[in-house]
């Protein structure tokens, strides 16, 4: 039998990532997904025909530009299109916009408060120096601050000193980041409440907690990440939807000479010795590596592919204790036409930006509270883009299709979900969305309705958490997945984790992908 | 406005939020529509761009002797070239050094349109003498828009009402678009899918209606120079009076250029009988260019850290430059040559570069960039990359591409 220099189970993008850089290493590489495409949470698919939908994750921010240049992403079709501005429909018909001009930006702010106006230019610069502070990071391997190996201890020295290089006053901005919660940090710089309310809507996504809780100030910055490197645009849509992110990291690996199986489930990892063999398919099949590593959130990646005698037990009961929480849902539409908003009527270049429903910290925080005893959002928190405003590929010639990112819908429902309840949040999302833009439901043609249920079903993300884990401060860094075993390695020999649930985590980053690689490369697969 | 705006200028005009315009041949077009050029270069790679490219200087030369009179001007085989094809060439003085670079259109057996980007017409008429050949200059009564992007065919085809998939890259036909007579070429200055639309000034305003009605499903976007820009340098295309000289411009010796030293040998035909420059460059040929025009990719990790240094983040170009950067070996210090155009691709995400630099240097090659950090000369490195950056298959691919 062909024993593979490396097995990578689970083909969305980090996953992907991993067998691209072991094959551009002249590594023979096989990547088993469980699906019929490759793409993870990362796909495109025509579920009305002619209407193609970023089924799950729908923008692209912090995808690595070194990760697009090493793998030559662009020729294998890869093309991220700027998404440039943010519009807030406020409840009693105004609205708040952010445009891609600075200038406009700032005479719109003005218009509802001069102080915010200049305050805005302050804060930005603050989390650009904030983003930069942090932004190393994202490239490093998480040195273990207990451990007293040369390695850690010289990482952890580099990294010492570069907090120290940032000076006393950005010093405590980033000690308040870690430590505040987004309303309130928001606080400290803007009246607007609006404002304040859109602002902290990014705090919250992919977490179970609201815009007042503690640790969500961090994943505003997480966001701002994104805006340092792909040259001053913070979001961006994939041409083709994010499916076309994974296809062009697939064509790429394989170009490199990996195989790439779908249709091919893995139900265990092969365990000889204390050391990882190959895996076992769901159809009874055996495959013989070398190298194993796991693309699967860490929950999957231990609990269920691994025997638990595999592992010590202070181990499993931290991964056990590794948060997922699943708070977000999806409503995918169909659209004749393109809806037309009270705050700002008519069709225009509002419709190639984002639409955010947060009105206000009241609305978000009370989004929040229903989802905290067990409902979905009544009226939700939710982001709006219509990708073939964008690409007008993803729909017919003059028709639409719109994403609408909502939370919260937590995983765990009050007596759980079930189709009458999908249903039921769907209709809250379309209502709500009518409350700010009356006619739109007549425009819609088909509706998708994801729950954080059907995302576990339909990816296999446990719980549904988008980011395969909760990006919570406690969950990061050398903390991610578990302390101690932050570093791709796994207490198996020969099996690494290379999932979106090891440092950094989240998004259509890719880090973790790459830097699994980079170590799985240097232990010498 | 004291210089001349295009036949298009009546829609073009009021589409400009910001008042930017770029003179070209005594012409103004658009910079850029909306106040940054982002969403203009992106509809290139997209969807689909729409320019006025109408400055271009364009003559028609027709006549018993036409073939004989362009093939005596330009360096690619015209006698070779059949009714319907376009070919892209650079012209030459008698000592091989090139005076512009064009399309010649072959309109007919005896009838032909020559685009350049400087006027033309004298030396079409010393060149012409004893011929029978008559040469006009059409530039003002023909307007073009150029259509670029994945979708143009599509836009092109229902506008036009036929179907185009059979059209050839840098191939031309004749089509009606709205009962508007207009030729069609398959050609552009994007490196992308794209078509130029040739049309009589008087008719340009319909026309424009009829694309931006017809496009609008599609993505069309009007487009100017700064988005092409971006576009042509990942194209690897070059342009007058910034990646080279016209011969005939130059001051002194070394400002001047051959087309086997601007990467253009391919379009130096060796197959035909006497021709502008044709020892000269024979002889160059023999024994080898002594500079070539290549591309460069700035190392990103090099340029961080150079801006780590003073403790910033990297600053990227937020437009193509036009500037003359020397270019050095990887001690730093010998001046190998130097990058005449450059910029940030978004598409790629690579710092780029035009560059002119001795032919010894082979693709891979680590060369050394100047650029300026904080006020301070500083090199960062750079690799030599053929050209050109961006090439998709749809291009030159047939239809449904």
């Amino acid at each position: 039998m062909k024993q593979y220099d490396a097995i990578v189970i689970g083909g969305g993008h980090n996953g992907l990532v991993t067998a691209a850089y072991l094959a551009r290493a002249k590594k023979s590489v096989l990547v088993l997904e469980r699906r019929p495409r490759v793409g993870g949470a990362a796909v495109t698919e025509e579920i009305f025909p002619g209407f193609k939908f970023s089924v799950f994750s729908y923008v692209v921010s912090l995808l690595r530009p070194e990760i697009i240049r090493d793998l030559d992403l662009p020729r294998h079709g890869l093309h991220i299109l700027p998404l440039e501005s943010t519009v807030t429909p406020m409840e009693n018909g105004d609205y708040l916009a952010a445009w891609g001009d600075h200038d406009e930006t700032r005479r719109e702010l003005y218009r509802h408060s001069p102080r915010d106006a200049e305050a805005y230019d302050e804060y930005g610069r603050l989390m650009h120096f904030m983003a930069q502070a942090v932004k190393p990071i994202l490239g490093m391997v998480p040195p273990d601050p207990t451990s007293f190996a040369p390695t850690d201890l010289f990482a952890l020295l580099k990294l010492g000193k570069h907090f120290r290089g940032l000076g006393a006053e950005r010093l405590h901005a980033l000690v308040k980041l870690m430590t505040m919660s987004s309303a309130d940090f928001l606080d400290e710089w803007f009246e607007t409440d609006v404002l304040k309310a859109t602002k902290s809507a990014s705090g919250i996504i992919g977490t179970f907690l609201g815009p007042r809780s503690p640790g969500t100030a961090y994943v505003l910055l997480h966001h701002y990440m994104g805006e340092l490197d792909g040259v001053f645009r913070a979001w961006g849509f994939a041409k083709g939807g994010t499916g076309a992110v994974s296809e062009s990291i697939a064509s790429a690996a394989r170009a490199f000479g990996a195989e790439i199986r779908c249709d091919a489930g893995v139900a265990k990892v092969l365990v000889r010795n204390g050391r990882a063999t190959g895996v076992v398919l769901e159809n009874g099949d055996e495959l013989e590596a070398r190298t194993v590593a796991s693309s699967l959130d860490p929950r999957r990646t231990f609990l269920q592919l691994l025997e638990p005698d595999h592992l010590p037990p202070e181990f499993v009961a931290d991964i056990r204790r590794f948060k997922f929480r699943g708070s977000s849902g999806k409503v995918n539409l169909a659209l004749d036409a393109l809806p037309s908003f009270t705050c700002m009527p008519g069709i225009g270049r509002q419709h190639r930006g984002a639409f955010s429903i947060s009105p206000s910290l009241d609305y978000v925080e009370r989004a929040y509270d229903d989802a905290k005893y067990g409902e979905f959002s009544r009226r939700p928190y939710m982001d709006i883009v219509f990708p073939s405003m964008i690409d007008p590929g993803m729909a017919p010639p003059g028709k639409h299709v719109m994403s609408i990112f909502v939370q919260y819908a937590p995983y765990h429902l009050n007596g759980g979900w079930t189709d009458a309840k999908r249903e039921a949040f769907g209709d809250a999302v379309v209502n709500t969305v009518e409350s700010f833009a009356p006619g739109f439901k007549s425009q819609i043609l088909h509706r998708q309705v994801i729950t954080p249920r059907d995302i576990e079903r339909i990816t296999g993300l446990t719980e549904g958490n988008i980011f395969a884990g909760e990006l919570a401060l406690h969950q990061l860094f050398f903390l991610r997945p578990a302390p101690g075993w932050a570093k791709f390695a796994t207490p198996v020999r020969g099996y690494y984790q290379c999932g979106s649930g090891t440092h950094p985590g989240g998004g259509i980053m890719g880090a973790s992908g790459r830097l699994a690689a980079m170590r799985i490369l240097k232990d010498g697969a | 406005m004291s210089l001349r705006t295009t036949p298009f200028h009546p829609r073009t005009g009021p589409l400009s939020e910001g008042q930017a315009w770029r003179r070209w041949a005594g012409y103004v077009v658009a910079s850029s529509y909306e106040l940054s050029h982002d969403r203009e270069y992106h509809a290139i790679r997209n969807s689909a761009a729409l320019f006025d490219v109408s400055p271009l200087y364009k003559y028609l030369v027709t006549g018993r002797d036409a073939a004989r009179l362009l093939d005596h001007v330009v360096t690619r085989n015209i006698g070779k070239a059949k009714v319907g094809q376009v070919l892209y060439t650079p012209w030459c003085d008698n000592e091989g050094k090139q005076i512009d670079d064009g399309t010649i259109s072959v309109l007919g057996e005896q009838t032909f349109r020559m685009t350049s980007a400087d006027p033309t017409l004298r030396w079409l008429h010393l060149n012409a003498s004893g011929l029978d050949v008559t040469i006009q200059d059409v530039s003002e009564p023909t307007a073009a828009v150029s259509l670029q992007g994945p979708s143009s065919r599509e836009i092109l085809q229902i506008a036009a009402e036929r179907d185009l998939s059979a059209l050839k890259y840098f191939r031309l036909t004749s089509a009606k678009i709205r009962g508007i007579p207009v030729t069609i070429s398959r050609t552009g200055y994007t490196g992308d899918l794209g078509f130029e639309v040739w049309v009589d000034a008087s008719q340009a305003v319909p026309l424009w209606d009829a694309l931006i009605e017809t496009g609008t499903p599609y993505g069309i976007t009007p487009a100017g120079m700064l988005a092409l820009d971006v576009a042509r340098i990942e194209a690897g295309l070059l342009l007058i009076e910034v990646d080279y000289f016209s011969s005939r411009h130059a001051l002194i010796e070394s400002q001047k250029s051959s087309p086997l030293e601007l990467g253009l040998g391919w379009t130096v035909a060796t197959d035909k009988e006497r021709y502008n420059g044709q020892a000269a460059l024979d002889a160059e040929r023999k024994r080898g260019p002594a500079w070539q025009f290549t591309g460069l990719t700035v190392d990103w990790d090099s340029l961080e850290q150079l801006y780590a240094d003073v403790g910033l983040p990297p600053r990227l170009p937020s437009q193509a430059w036009r500037t003359s950067v020397p270019i050095y070996d990887r001690g730093g210090h010998n001046q190998l040559g130097y990058a005449t155009s450059g910029g940030w691709s978004p598409l790629l995400k690579r710092y780029m570069a035009l560059a002119h630099l001795g032919s010894a240097h082979a693709p891979g090659t680590e060369v050394r960039m100047e650029v300026t950090v904080e006020h301070h000369r500083k090199q960062a490195k750079a690799h030599v990359t053929p050209l050109p950056f961006f090439n998709p298959e749809r291009k030159r691919g047939g239809g449904g591409a």
